[in-house]
Parts: C-alpha cells; sequence; structure tokens
C-alpha cells in the first residue's frame, strides 16, 4: 500500500508501532502465563485497569453514537447530521474495543459467549453484556451504509436505511438501560466503594455523565478530526453540542450535590486522604471547569475554548469512571493496587488502535462525504424543504 | 424436603489446631500446607489474634451476592445451604470477588484456564450423606454441622448459659438476610475483620431495585421516543405541504 503520509503522521506511526510491540508483549504474557502474570490484580483486588478503562470507561466514552443519533433521527435536529457519521464511527469502534478489552480481561475469553446461553437476569453485568453485544451489532448496521456505498451496493443500503429510525431507536434503548447498568454494577458494595462514590443513584449519575462524555467526545474528535485531516466541521454545530453538554454536565452536578445532601456526607470532603484528592480532582477540573468555560459564550464560540472544555469533561468522565470501579476500592480491600505496566500497555494499544483504525476508516470510507446525505434523510421521512443544505460540506 | 444446614462456629472452644483446615485440603484435593489467607487453594483458613483463634471461610448466605451477580448464574444456593458453583459456566469475570461483602471467592490467577475457588461446605460430601471435613475433624466440636434452626436454638441456649463468656451476637443469623455459617464469639466480630456494616436486607435487593425498572424502561421509552419521532415527523410533513399548496397558490394568480 502506498499511503501518502506527512511527515508529522510518520512520528505517530513509530509511535504506534511502539504501543502495539510493547501491547503484543503484554499479550502474550497474559495468554500463556495467566492474569496473574500480566496484571497486578489479586484476590482481594480483583478489578483493575482494564475493568476500569477498557471496559467501563471505554462504553462511556462511546455513548455519543446513540445520543447524536437520537437528536438527528428521533428528535430531527438535521444540523447535527455532519457530525454524526464520524460519531458512529467512534461509537462502532468504540464498542469493538470494549470488547477486545474484555477478552484480555475475563479468566476464559473462550467462553465469552456463555451469557447468550446461561444468562442470569438478577445479574447487571448480565444486562450490561447482552446490551453490549445488541448494540454493538446496531451500530455495525448504523455504520454499514458508509462500507455498502463504497463497495456500491445500493440495494442493501436502501433496505438499511429504510430501517434506520426503529433501529436507532433500538439503539438508545440499549444504551440507556448498559449505560445506567453499568452504575447498577456497584449498587451490590455499600460496605466496600468509598463514601464519595457509592449511591443508590449511581445507575442515573452513570446515565447522565455518559451523555456528557458522549457529546464531549464529539468536540473531541471533530476538533482532532480537523487537525490530522483538515475536516472543518461547521464550529455552530459544535457549538450548538457545546451548549447541550453545558445542560447535561448541570444538570449531573445538580445531581451530585442532591446526592451528598440527602447522604450527608460533607465533613469528608477535607480528609487528608488520597480519595479526597482524587474527589476533587474529579469534581474540579473535570466538571466545575467545564462548565464555568461553557457558560461564557465567548468561549463556548471559540473553537479552542470548546476543545479544553471537552477535554475537561473526558478527563473528569474517567476519572469518575476510575474511582467507582477501581480506586475507590482501595481503601476497604487493605491492598494498594496500582496496574503493572503490562496492564498500561494493552490499554494503550488498544486506544491508538482506536486513533489508527479511524484514521484509516476516514480515508477510505466516505465518513467525511455526504453526497447522499439528503436522500438519506428523505428516506427516514425528513422533508427535503426544511433540510439544511448549508450543513453540509461541499463534496 | 431436605432442611437448610448450616456450620456453627463457637471461636471460644477453637484451639487454633488447623485440622480442620487441613482435612479441608485434603477433602478437596488442594495443594500445600497451611495458609495465612483464603486462596484458590485454602478454602478455610484458621487466624489467630490477641490468642483469640477463629476460622474464616465462605459464608454460605442465604441470599448470595455471588450468586445474584454472576452473569451467566455460575453459583447456586442448594437447598441443603451450600453455596456452590458451576465451572464449566464462568467466563471469570471476577464479579463474585468484587461484590462478596466477606472477601471469599478466590482466584486461580496463574493458570491459563483459572476457575473461582471457594468452600462449597464439602457439597460432593453432603450428597454422599457425610458431613463437611472440617466439621468431622474438629476435635473440640468448635465447629459443628446440623440444621440451621437447631444450632441457632443451641448457639442462643449457649450465649444465655454463660453470657460472660459470649458477645450476645449469633453472627451470621441475620447478616445480609441470614448466612448457612454461624459465628459465636467472646470478643467483638468487628475486631475479628468480621464486616459489621451489612445491615439485614440481602444486599442483591439493592442491585433488583435498579435492574427491576428495566422493563418499563424498554416498553415506555420506546413508545416514547417512537411517539416523538411521529409527532415533529408530522408537524414537519404538514408544514411541508402547507408551503406547497402556498406555493402553487402564488403560481394561479401570478
Amino acid at each position: 500500500m502506498s499511503i501518502k503520509l506527512p511527515f508529522k503522521i510518520t512520528f505517530w506511526k513509530v509511535v504506534l508501532l511502539l504501543t502495539w510491540l510493547a501491547g503484543l508483549i503484554a499479550a502474550i504474557v497474559r495468554f500463556t502465563g495467566g492474569l496473574g502474570a500480566a496484571t497486578n490484580l489479586s484476590d482481594k483486588y480483583p478489578w483493575g485497569l482494564w475493568v476500569g478503562f477498557d471496559v467501563i470507561s471505554g462504553v462511556g466514552l462511546a455513548a455519543g453514537g446513540f445520543t447524536i443519533a437520537a437528536a438527528v433521527y428521533v428528535f430531527h435536529v438535521k444540523r447535527f447530521y455532519p457530525v454524526l457519521k464520524p460519531t458512529i464511527l467512534t461509537a462502532f469502534l468504540g464498542y469493538l474495543l470494549v470488547i477486545v478489552g474484555l477478552l484480555f480481561d475475563v479468566g476464559r475469553p473462550d467462553k465469552i459467549y456463555n451469557p447468550l446461553f446461561m444468562g442470569n437476569p438478577h445479574s447487571a453485568l448480565f444486562e450490561v453484556a447482552m446490551c453490549v453485544m445488541f448494540y454493538t451489532t446496531v451500530l455495525f448496521f448504523e455504520f454499514s451504509p458508509n462500507l455498502l456505498e463504497r463497495l456500491g451496493w445500493g440495494g442493501p443500503k436502501r433496505w438499511i436505511t429504510k430501517v434506520t429510525v426503529p433501529l436507532v431507536i433500538l439503539g438508545v434503548i440499549l444504551s440507556t438501560m448498559h449505560q445506567s447498568s453499568l452504575g447498577s454494577l456497584f449498587l451490590i458494595v455499600p460496605q466496600k466503594l468509598y463514601v464519595f462514590w457509592y449511591s443508590a443513584s449511581l445507575p442515573l449519575l452513570f446515565y447522565i455523565s455518559a451523555i456528557a462524555a458522549g457529546c464531549a467526545m464529539v468536540i473531541f474528535e471533530s476538533h482532532l478530526s480537523f487537525r490530522a485531516f483538515g475536516h472543518r466541521l461547521k464550529e455552530d454545530v459544535l457549538a450548538d453540542i457545546g451548549r447541550i453538554l453545558l445542560v447535561v454536565l448541570v444538570i449531573y452536578l445538580l445531581m451530585k450535590i442532591y446526592d451528598f445532601y440527602m447522604r450527608g456526607v460533607w465533613s469528608e470532603f477535607f480528609l487528608p486522604r488520597m480519595e479526597t484528592l482524587l474527589f476533587w480532582l474529579e469534581i474540579l477540573p473535570g466538571l466545575i471547569v467545564p462548565i464555568i468555560l461553557l457558560s461564557i459564550r465567548k468561549i463556548r464560540l471559540s473553537t479552542r475554548g470548546l476543545y479544553i472544555a471537552a477535554v475537561c469533561t473526558i478527563v473528569g468522565f474517567l476519572l469518575n469512571r476510575l474511582n467507582v470501579s477501581t480506586t475507590g476500592f482501595v481503601a476497604s480491600s487493605g491492598v494498594n493496587y496500582f496496574p503493572s505496566w503490562m496492564e498500561i500497555a494493552i490499554t494503550i494499544a488498544l486506544v491508538s488502535t482506536g486513533f489508527f483504525v479511524f484514521a484509516m476508516a476516514v480515508r477510505y470510507l466516505p465518513i467525511f462525504e455526504h453526497p447522499e446525505a439528503k436522500s438519506e434523510l428523505e428516506a427516514v421521512g425528513i422533508p427535503e424543504k426544511v433540510f439544511n443544505v448549508e450543513a453540509l460540506p461541499k463534496s | 424436603m431436605t432442611k437448610p444446614k448450616a456450620l456453627l462456629i463457637d471461636i471460644t472452644k477453637c484451639i487454633g489446631c488447623q485440622a480442620c483446615a487441613l482435612a479441608c485440603k485434603e477433602a478437596n484435593g488442594l495443594p500445600g500446607e497451611e495458609e495465612e489467607e483464603l486462596s484458590a487453594t485454602a478454602y478455610t483458613v484458621v487466624k489467630e489474634k490477641d490468642d483469640i483463634y477463629y476460622r474464616r471461610l465462605c459464608m454460605h448466605c442465604n441470599h448470595p451476592t455471588c450468586a445474584s451477580v454472576c452473569p451467566v448464574g455460575a453459583f447456586e444456593k442448594t437447598a441443603q445451604g451450600a453455596v456452590i458453583y458451576h465451572a464449566h459456566k464462568c467466563i471469570g469475570c471476577r464479579y463474585c470477588m468484587q461484590a462478596c461483602p466477606f472477601g471469599v471467592p478466590a482466584y486461580e490467577w496463574k493458570k491459563r484456564a483459572p476457575k473461582v475457588q471457594k468452600c462449597t461446605m464439602c457439597y460432593q460430601r453432603l450428597k454422599e450423606g457425610k458431613i463437611p471435613a472440617c466439621a468431622e475433624a474438629c476435635p473440640t466440636e468448635a465447629t459443628i454441622f446440623g440444621d440451621r434452626d437447631e444450632l441457632i436454638r443451641m448457639a442462643r441456649a449457649r450465649i444465655k448459659e454463660n453470657p460472660e463468656l459470649y458477645v450476645d451476637h449469633i453472627y451470621g443469623e441475620k447478616e445480609a438476610g441470614g448466612t448457612s455459617v454461624l459465628i459465636l464469639s467472646s470478643v467483638p466480630f468487628e475486631t475479628l475483620g468480621f464486616p459489621n456494616n451489612l445491615g439485614e436486607r440481602p444486599l442483591p435487593e439493592l442491585t433488583w431495585a435498579a435492574l427491576k425498572t428495566v422493563p418499563s424502561i424498554v416498553v415506555f421509552g420506546g413508545a416514547m421516543l417512537y411517539g416523538i419521532w411521529w409527532i415533529i415527523d408530522r408537524r414537519m410533513e404538514l408544514a411541508e405541504y402547507k408551503t406547497k399548496e402556498q406555493d402553487s397558490q402564488l403560481k394561479e394568480k401570478t
């Protein structure tokens, strides 16, 4: 393959290869020596970076897929159509990477299909497993028009376009179920999870914060796509998503405050502990700062300000998920867990694979081109007249 | 019908001889010598604190968290009271370990096809009509096996007869909905590391409170989303129709 790459990308190619090499070594150790050989997990600390980041955070970061799809197809916000395709792509890739991460983390990846045949409806994890499986399938169908278009298969593409609305609604339902159920996973450990993070409202908090993370990822990835490939998205669309992000973050903050108020944990907020530091990192730079940034109209309308607010939101989201699923258990477990280099290497390799596949897809598939956008929207019942043609980049 | 069984462990009678731990290893074919902590090769351990010896093992909850959280139902609470594990189902997600309030399930971290390991109340022996190996091996009757309600009565009687010897509490009678391992102690249980914050309600209820709302989310959420789509779609269609009509009227006039 002769891919013309500017010099800057070649540096990133080297980085990519290095992360893959480290990931490969870690993978060999993991699958020959078992989880104990590759990770710092133990009986007292059974869930670590792979569960917390690769799986639980990964699913949340991919929440933009259902959010934007619902906005465009269910709520007819056609202005968002230009960001829909890259967002669906990110979500689809995200879920695939979550599944790969899961294959590393579970002890018996060869039995990963077992929940299909012997499910336990009382298990939140069973619900998550089924929803992730079905939703990844939904995302595949939502993404497939890109592939079919490139292959020139007009027939199958038209069939899929016809069922887009039910498909999107199914995706929203499945996402609502499993984004919140990831929070339900921790309802059963009130005596183990540190007081900042255990709450009966975990399902709702997880759901709302996932929507925020999804919106932030749309802004983040649009910005990166622009910097890497020059695909400029209409800034007013991103600013609108920034406004939605602001509303969602404020709702989340109010829910957090209400939750702390109901549980009366104010006295714990200034104890000199590691948890206190992690908590304030999550709340101040990760929640308060983006709210302030996005409230200021001038910052929200500036590409850079929006980008910084999105990055803050994503960092706050990651800290929250890691705190709930891993660091919040350090105190009760009595052991100090820090991931091994191999756990970190696998995680980095997965993330860089995501970036790589995204770049390849953008290069070879019509992700940022919309020659048929109009007819596609018409097919799902959105009349031509009200369709904002200006929102489309000139092809 | 079989009555639910249980183990009664009277810490005041334990002399720390390790007979139970060794009998357990033999009965379950586990390698190695006596261990300090529960592990994949130690289903029970005898621990010591300030000259008090006590045992750790699976509590065999009446409403086991491990069974409720397992996505593939690899744990089963049997009619006899034992909580057993079906290795062929297990995918190794380790949610049972994360969720167990007593920190009991252990994992075979070094193996390529690892299993979760924990005390099964010697379920194999129970099926053969025998009693658990630890209860059989105990020389001082610190661990005894019997019907759960019978053992609770016996434990109450012991506390009543010797109120100065025992803490007035049967650990496991009500903890997290009750367990099939009951413990009597001369010192408060939390000083020996037994969690005292579990409450009396079964922990799986906490998850179920959220999960039971799922069917209504699916039905009402689906209907609502479809309704929203339909209403907006219809209004746009009408708006479109109106503008077209106005256009044609304009044309007619000119």
